[in-house]
């Protein structure tokens, strides 16, 4: 039982330090010595942070905060992967056991034209806020609802509906892609609404309005390398950018016609 | 002993249960459609409660000001909420009705919640359901399309509607959603990474809040016709609990401190299912969904010390206590029941796991009897988030539990129109102390979130506006300038102490306290004894508390510190609430007041209230208002799940 087995390993850490976001970065390098491997990997921060203060020395400004992998804090590229080493996992949920006595860890922020840093490993995400107030919703308002039973959705589709609206908005795809896109978040967000009847309605004008709001915000497009369903915590699949721009294509030469 | 004044006036309206809320609408003033948006109305906190009423009041009309300690108001704590939602839609004809929920609620919270509170919530939520459906929340279904449920603890039906283990995100995002659609329709206007640091009163109504600008360091006013409280509970000041980092109790307490009755502090809920602790740089505890307690269960050795893998622990020798002791609810008796039994089990040194801080919920007989398939579809997530952070596999070895402190029953306390004995201010889901008693039940707490958002606070907040005087006021009214000097000498303050310690290991320290006297069971002697040690250590925080870098720029330092130093003010209120509550009711288990079998043992005589703290000043006690609470509908009863 791993659990069971109280280890401790030594790692070198390279962290991106940037004051602010007109200031430029460097890496510096810290040592984080008998870290338990049970610890997670934001608890090895916390360790280093606690003894840099002892030292009198800026602590490293990372965001976290529900360590459970569904807020989506988190925003480090771990060794050049949004979010380390393991596939379907955010930073938050990565333990140290994962990693060797006598490792390198190179610890950088999410990097993106549509992020810009604030602080060390600590980014400004809310361009992915913009994207969904353009359209990722139901135009319902409360009180308007029947009874939630008059609609059956099928169960398949309400199974893909979920497996959609999984994201948990961290902009792990947009760091991993190399034009900076955010295809995979905006995709899955239309995915989770259009499988559903309820959601069906307003689908070609939320994929028109959400694409708009994306490439205003600064997001690049997609070339197709993958790299963010790769990247993603929640697996988000990436066949859902496929279904996107068919629905944009058709949705646009509607709008021409 | 604290001095008494005269009991609270809750509002509750008149006429039979069943038709108060209707009726209550009804007989509220309404505001007409064009003055609406003259009027602006401040929400802080986007959890399920901020998020829900902020959307409602921006589609009525209202200028709505909503606040966010967070990057994006998506990331607020409701999202980690696991299991399900309640609601009385009696889908499975098991039996289930308003009536039934509600008697659940009431006596979950061992008949310590106001009956008019929790009717109205159980008529509420099958409406909940309908709307977050229109929303496209995708909750799970059957083959035929159908929505299904499942059972959590206290209920003999089937009533909690899920979407797999991650119910308060899919929740969560549907109330976002509609509010962003607010957002892009300028109804709603949104302050992202704010936190709150004081509530503005002019001439005793809440009329602004003080924020700081967690990044620029900026210290804000912002003006109102009305604030809504919607930030959740106080769990973390047990330093380890499941909440998640950011949650504080500093904008209640702020509150609080300028008038607002705090209610049922003590009343805190520790949750059975949780992951055990692994070492001292534990940062946070990690919920395991009380639903996985509808096919898992829950044993220890018989033998005390029994150092065998549990896969080698024959049959015979195992204790399956919950269904031992509980035979009707068994493995889902109600949470504060379960954590008990749990600690009694350790107590008795039949713990388990490398520090014997612990049981097993094991789902070794489930997946013989439903194959791994279908296990994988009802838990999978959260087996797989158990693996992630224990490094072992729960289908093959059961998981490893133990208590944790995971909801606050207490909060501000609030009338049934859900405003606070401060007129203006209103308190919604976690943060105010209405519906759940002292004890919450699973699955109750988006239920009750979210029935506070859309569908009570839109009606009693409009009664308000339109029947109370308001006077224009802005920023630059001195009562903003003051509260704003006071919010900034406190933050400067705290950093020219430069003492030794870090904010982290003294709250760490407060945690330890808190959980030794406060937590799962209390005696006066451990409870007097955690005020002494409060105060000392409250006194060496200020004196000694080291807080790095500067108040101008983004500094969690800063934050942590000023959150922990109101803490400190907290968990005596806390330890003096329980040591004043001479009974045992739900989550608030003192060990002198006990049946002969080890269960609660209630005093209805002389406890049947609701003890509401007015702050009483640095050095002087708090001041005790009490809510009788008259239970017409229901009986009261020994709370019994045998």
């Amino acid at each position: 039982m791993a659990g069971t087995v109280q280890r401790t390993i030594n790692v070198k850490l390279r962290v991106w330090r940037q004051p602010n976001r007109d200031t430029p970065g460097h890496f510096e390098e810290y040592e984080a010595r008998d870290i338990n491997t049970d610890a997670s990997f934001l608890e090895m921060l916390d360790i280093v942070n606690e003894r840099l203060i002892k030292e009198n020395k800026d602590p490293i400004a990372f965001d976290h905060d529900c360590r459970e992998g569904i807020c989506g804090s988190c925003s480090m590229v771990i060794n050049g992967n949004p979010h380390g080493p393991e596939l379907g996992t955010a930073t938050c949920q990565l333990h140290m056991r994962k990693f060797k006595d006598g490792d390198t860890i190179t610890i950088e922020p999410f990097r993106a034209r549509a992020f810009p840093i604030i602080k060390d490993l600590s980014v400004d995400r809310t361009a992915l806020d913009k994207i969904i107030a353009a359209g990722g919703y139901i135009s319902v308002n409360t009180g308007n609802a029947p009874d939630a039973n008059s609609i059956p959705v099928p169960k398949a589709d309400a199974d893909e509906a979920f497996d959609a609206a999984t994201c948990i908005g961290c902009g792990a795809c947009v760091a991993a892609c190399v034009n900076s896109s955010a295809m995979l978040f905006m995709a899955a967000k239309i995915a989770h609404l259009e499988k559903l009847p309820q959601g069906r309605v307003e689908h070609e004008q939320r994929v028109l309005k959400m694409v708009k709001a994306m490439e205003e915000a600064g997001f690049g497009n997609c070339s197709n390398t993958g790299a963010c369903a790769l990247s993603c915590p929640k697996e988000i699949k990436f066949e859902t950018i496929a279904r996107l721009n068919r629905s944009f294509l058709k949705a646009s030469v509607k709008r021409r016609s | 002993m604290a001095a008494e004044t005269k009991s609270l006036d809750s509002k509750i309206p008149p006429g039979p249960l069943e038709t108060k809320w209707e009726n209550h609408k009804y007989a509220m003033k309404l505001v007409n459609p064009a003055n609406k948006r003259k009027h602006t109305i401040i929400v802080v906190g986007t959890g399920l409660a901020g998020s829900s009423a902020s959307a409602t009041l921006g589609e009525l009309g209202y200028n709505v000001k909503t606040f966010c300690i967070h990057e994006s108001p998506r990331r607020a704590h409701s999202i980690a909420a696991q299991g399900g939602i309640n609601a009385a839609k009696n889908y499975q004809n098991d039996g289930d009705s308003v009536l039934r929920l509600f008697y659940d609620t009431i006596k979950g919270g061992d008949f310590r919640a106001r009956e008019a509170n929790v009717y109205r919530l159980a008529e509420i939520s099958p409406n909940i359901i309908d709307q977050c459906v229109a929303q496209g929340v995708p909750f799970a279904r059957e083959y035929g399309g159908y929505l299904t449920n499942r059972s959590f603890g206290g209920a003999q039906v089937s009533r909690t509607f899920y979407a797999r283990g991650q119910t308060g995100q899919q929740l969560l995002l549907g109330a976002y959603q509609a509010m962003m659609r607010q957002v892009a329709a300028k109804q709603v206007t949104l302050y992202t990474r704010r936190e709150m640091l004081d509530l503005v009163l002019v001439d005793g109504v809440a009329r602004g809040i003080i924020t700081r600008n967690l990044v620029t360091g900026e210290i804000e006013t912002h003006a109102a016709d009305a604030v809504i409280l919607a930030t959740g509970g106080y769990g973390n000041i047990f330093y380890l609990s499941t909440n998640a980092k950011l949650s504080n109790a500093t904008a209640i307490w702020r509150a609080h401190k300028r008038g607002a009755y705090f209610a049922n502090p003590c009343f805190t809920q520790i949750h059975p299912t949780c992951i055990p602790v692994s070492g001292p740089y534990q940062s946070k505890l990690t919920l395991m969904s009380e639903s996985l307690r509808n096919d898992g269960r829950v044993w220890v050795p018989k033998q005390p010390g029994d150092k065998r893998h549990p896969n080698d622990i024959p049959e015979e020798e195992r204790d399956y206590y919950l269904e031992r002791v509980y035979p009707s609810y068994g493995n889902l008796a109600p949470r504060d029941v379960s954590s008990r039994q749990a600690k009694f089990r350790v107590d008795e040194g039949r713990g388990v796991g490398p520090t014997g801080m612990a049981v097993y919920l094991d789902f070794r007989d489930a997946i013989k009897r439903l194959g791994k398939k279908v296990i994988d579809e009802r838990y999978g997530n959260l087996f797989a988030m158990y693996e992630k952070i224990t490094g072992e596999n729960p289908y093959e070895v059961p998981m490893r539990i133990y208590p944790a402190v995971h909801y606050t029953m207490g909060g501000l306390w609030v009338d049934y129109n859900l405003m606070s004995n401060i007129p203006g201010l209103h308190v919604l889901g976690e943060a105010n102390f209405s519906d759940h008693g002292a004890n919450r039940l699973g699955a109750s707490a988006l239920m009750q979130g979210l029935a506070d958002g859309y569908f009570i606070i839109p009606y009693t907040i409009s009664h308000y506006i339109a029947s109370t005087p308001l006077p224009k006021v802005d920023t630059n009214h001195e009562a903003f300038r003051e509260a704003k000097a006071d919010v900034e000498a406190r933050l400067n303050k705290l950093l020219s102490v430069k003492g030794t310690r870090s904010p982290d290991d003294f709250h760490r320290q407060l945690g330890h306290i808190m959980w030794e006297y406060v937590g799962m069971s209390r005696n006066e002697a451990g409870l007097k004894k955690a005020i002494e040690e409060i105060r000392k250590l409250r006194e060496e925080y200020h004196q000694n508390v080291k807080v790095m870098g500067d108040a101008n720029y983004i500094n969690p330092e800063l934050e942590k510190a000023a959150r922990v130093a109101d803490y400190m003010e907290l968990g005596e209120l806390m330890a003096h609430d329980a040591l004043h509550r001479n009974e045992s009711c739900g989550g608030h288990f003192r060990e002198e007041y006990q049946t002969p079998d080890g269960e609660a043992l209630r005093d209805d005589k002389n406890f049947c209230y609701v003890a509401a703290w007015e702050w009483g000043g640095a050095s002087t006690p708090p001041v005790l208002h009490k809510e009788e609470l008259k239970f017409e509908k229901v009986q009261l009863a020994t709370r019994s799940y045998k």
